[in-house]
């Protein structure tokens, strides 16, 4: 008795080992008995030394991360098609690890006493759980199935931190890019560039034979010695050095130091007698070496889709926790988290614009606003979006519109899928009021800036924090040009910024107590965001547009640069530098500890020390909302 | 004074009081104690009174959990048939799934929702067509408290006037914002599996405390 869902659920199974060894009649039979679970982020599936379910799991949506109770460091994140909690199923013992939706996740839980029988049965899957089991004790034969079932993927654990990396086997690329002896040079730098590779293996009837690398072709082809024309055999290094696919990661750097060369082959025996299984390159040894921002940033780059570049986003949130831990200031920690949040945007706006089927109609800018415009996002936070595409005549602006709209829906699907939850409000360029020429956008912020209400004010606090990630800077200055220009002509608008800037509650109360909600789903938490952040944010911007700079984003920086402009206020002004990267520390910690965006903090759970930091930040706060109510003479407006 | 009605009463079927029973029951406080009935049903058309259900798709949805073999699926007989509306459900008069009579379809309903919470998109349309489909057998409306995951979604969302919400929200509509596969479209069954993870999804934006949270 087969239904819609079940059917859906053997479809989704069936992609993924061990289902995949199963047949169609089984594994239907199977998805009947499935339960599908949905999980809240952070809820617990198991936890450590519960005896175990009679269900094992599979993730069909989302990420499931594998820790030590009571610890923070997580040793694997289970994502699509992972299987997990079925050892101690099989094995009849308790839970060794905990299991925690990473995020709001999907599991497809299985009965054991419906899957054992068929484990048993089936050959396939009897060797792939033994397999699977196995590697998890360090075992490096089965590299090519390791951790799929308990362990968890292999990306994940790339970037992983705290093991012991030297013993660990190492991840090759396994899509080899070869070539005959006779291919001419000219295709063969051709055939590099298009896959992106440093290195092509010349193969001789399905044997390695020899290798090509960049260097070759610098050496030996571009310094004249041989013509684009002449073939492989001629600059190709024979014979190559092979090594057996179980190399662990210490063996391979030192293979590499040893005979002085930056790749290896990897053969099924070992020998030169045996197919070729992989290469490992300089690269991928330092990929797996690990949390290193210039590994990361290249693997952003070489990404093809998201759920590669939301591996890699898995990777970044180990980097910064390890730079909080080690207290590296904030100010560069900052600069490279939005660095690398930058390029996986872009890389994101690359793979979107590669999949539509027409090139861009004109040129056009991809804005990122709110926080990663000021480069303050250290939290997958809210994706806040816009893009400006080129005047067009007039009958094609419709129809031009509807191609950003498609593709700015398209670019905040996949943003989405790594990791960036969509504004609640809808600011994204997917929405027809985000998404103008260049022309309109002018007409809408004149229009802001002449009709000052709250909710314009609201709208040009978020949007004039833009940053270009992709496309035409020039078409974004214009716009800053044109902004100051209207700002210049009525001033009054500085004054409807800064009143809105006081417009946040206050975060301390008579007694220098701390503020809390008091109702809805945040009650009797503080909120960190809009009662210490926002207000010195939203200072910051009106002091700086009102000093007609558009290059600064960055909270910390426009204060530095305020100093800077401002002699006289210099003090203050380095203490909201100070405050602002002291509560953006804040809120990153908080979100990393408690896994979720760091707004509401509960104050019960904060030391003293903390809370006293954090009082101290109140003061400057107030200051820097005084001076702004006497400079733009908010008083006025209220009158 | 109301001598047909005592008379009508008297001859509602068996399966009809029993699902009344469960009526007795209060619902319970906490959202997780709650089975609720997510449901979809494809129609040859749009009229309560021309048009017929083809098909009626359900699942229960427990503490966050979805029984995979306790989902209702049964395909109605038809007389009535509308040619371009088969097109869009792929439900052929003759198809080979096999048919039971409205009535029966209706029975297996009664005794599959109980007193729980119905939950669908658009749902009024769905209990609309139903209960249309009761009076057509003589019998009453359903009685159950129902839930709208449009009107719901539309609460996640901030209330600002100057960035428009849209008017309707479809299913599609938010398949695509939840990214669910929307492979199953325009089967009951399928519809209704859509619409239940976007109602989860939802219930996890606006956290309600207790039951009667969602149900105002």
């Amino acid at each position: 008795m087969k239904n819609t869902i079940s059917e859906r659920i053997a479809d989704f199974l069936k992609n993924y080992p061990p289902f995949n060894a199963m047949e169609a009649k089984q594994l239907e039979q199977l998805s009947l008995e499935v339960v599908i679970i949905h999980k809240e982020t952070n809820t617990l599936v198991f936890s450590q030394n519960e005896s175990p379910h009679t269900h094992f799991y599979v993730v069909n949506k989302g990420a499931v991360a594998l820790s030590k109770a009571g610890q923070s460091q997580i040793l694997d994140i289970c994502d699509e098609g992972d299987v997990f909690g079925l050892r101690p199923l099989l094995a009849n013992e308790n839970y060794k690890l905990e299991a925690k939706a990473y995020e709001e996740t999907i599991l497809y839980a299985i009965p054991i006493k419906d899957f054992k029988p068929l484990a048993l049965e089936n050959k396939r899957i009897g060797n792939f759980l033994i397999e699977s089991f196995a590697s998890n004790t360090g075992n490096p034969y089965s590299i090519k199935h390791r951790g799929k079932l308990y362990g968890g993927n292999e990306e994940a654990e790339r970037y992983s931190t705290n093991k012991i990396l030297d013993l660990q086997p190492i991840k090759y690329s396994t899509d080899l890019i070869t070539c005959k002896e006779g291919t001419k040079i000219k295709t063969i730098a051709d055939l590099m560039t298009k896959h992106n590779v440093s290195s092509i293996l010349v193969e001789k009837d399905n044997l390695p034979l020899g290798i090509i690398t960049d260097k070759d072709l610098r050496k030996k082809v571009a310094t004249g010695l041989f013509p684009i024309t002449a073939m492989a055999k001629s600059i190709m290094s024979s014979p190559i050095i092979t090594y057996p696919k179980e190399l662990t990661l210490a063996q391979s750097q030192m293979a590499m130091m040893k005979s002085n060369i930056s790749h290896l082959i990897l053969t099924e025996d070992g020998t030169t007698e045996s197919k070729t299984v992989g290469i490992l390159s300089k690269h991928d040894i330092m990929v797996a070496v690990g949390n290193n921002p210039a590994v990361l940033l290249r693997a952003i780059k070489r990404a093809t889709d998201a759920k590669r570049l939301r591996s890699i986003r898995h990777g970044m949130m180990n980097l910064l926790q390890g730079y909080l831990d080690q207290n590296i200031p904030l100010g560069l920690v900052s600069k490279i988290i939005s660095e690398l949040n930058d390029a996986s945007t872009k890389q994101v706006v690359q793979i979107a614009l590669s999949k539509m089927e027409e090139e861009p109609p004109v040129k056009f800018t991809w804005l990122s606003m709110g926080s990663q415009g000021r480069g303050e996002q250290l939290l997958n936070t809210d994706q806040d979006n816009a893009i400006i595409f080129e005047d067009v005549l007039e009958e094609q602006l419709e129809e031009t519109r509807s191609y950003f709209l498609k593709l700015g829906e398209r670019i905040s699907k996949e943003l989405n899928t790594i990791g960036f939850e969509y504004c609640p409000a809808d600011m994204m360029a997917s929405n027809p009021s985000w998404c103008h020429s260049l022309t309109e956008w002018k007409n809408v912020t004149a229009h802001w800036i002449h009709n000052p209400g709250p909710d314009e004010i609201l709208l040009s606090s978020i949007f004039f924090d833009y940053n270009v990630t992709y496309g035409e800077k020039a078409l974004a200055d214009e716009l800053s040009h044109s902004i100051f220009d209207q700002a210049s002509h009525y001033p009054q608008f500085y004054t409807h910024l800064a009143s809105g800037a006081l417009q946040n509650p206050s975060p301390s109360g008579f007694f220098r107590d701390f503020l809390v909600e008091q109702d809805g789903e945040h009650k009797d938490f503080f909120d960190l965001k809009l009662r210490a952040l926002m207000p010195i944010i939203d200072a910051a911007r009106v002091l700086i547009l009102s000093h007609s700079i558009k290059s600064i984003n960055n909270t910390a920086e426009r204060y530095e640069k305020l100093a800077e402009l401002e002699p006289n206020n210099k003090e203050l002004y380095l203490a909201c530098s100070y405050a602002s990267k002291a509560l953006l520390k804040f809120r990153t910690k908080q979100g990393l500890l408690h896994n979720d965006s760091g707004r509401y903090i509960a104050l019960d759970k904060l030391n003293k020390e903390e809370k006293i930091k954090l009082k101290r930040t109140f003061k400057t706060v107030k200051d820097i909302q005084s001076l702004i109510e006497v400079r733009f003479q908010v008083k006025n407006l209220l009158r | 004074m109301w001598p047909f009605s005592k008379k009508k009463q008297l001859e509602l079927p068996d399966f009809w009081w029993e699902y009344e029973e469960h009526f007795n029951e209060k619902l319970p406080e906490a959202i997780g104690e709650n089975t609720f009935v997510v449901l979809d049903t494809e129609t040859t058309g749009f009229s309560l009174t021309r048009d017929r259900m083809l098909c009626i798709g359900a699942l229960k949805l427990l503490d966050n959990n979805i029984v995979v073999k306790e989902s209702f699926e049964v395909y109605i007989h038809q007389e009535h048939y509308d040619s371009e509306s088969a097109e869009i459900h792929g439900i052929l008069k003759k198809s080979k799934r096999d048919l039971v009579s409205e009535l029966d379809a209706l029975k297996q309903f009664l005794v599959y929702v109980k007193n729980h919470i119905l939950v669908g998109h658009h749902v009024m349309f769905d209990i609309n067509m139903i209960n249309a489909a009761l009076k057509r057998n003589s019998l009453p409306k359903l009685k159950n408290k129902t839930l709208d995951t449009e009107s719901l979604y539309i609460r996640t969302l901030l209330i600002s006037t100057v960035v428009q919400k849209k008017e309707r929200y479809t299913l599609d509509d938010l398949a695509k914002k939840f990214s669910i596969s929307r492979k199953d479209r325009h089967t009951a069954l399928g519809d209704a599996f859509i619409t239940a993870i976007a109602f989860l999804r939802t219930i996890e934006k606006l956290k309600p405390q207790k039951i009667k949270d969602l149900l105002r």
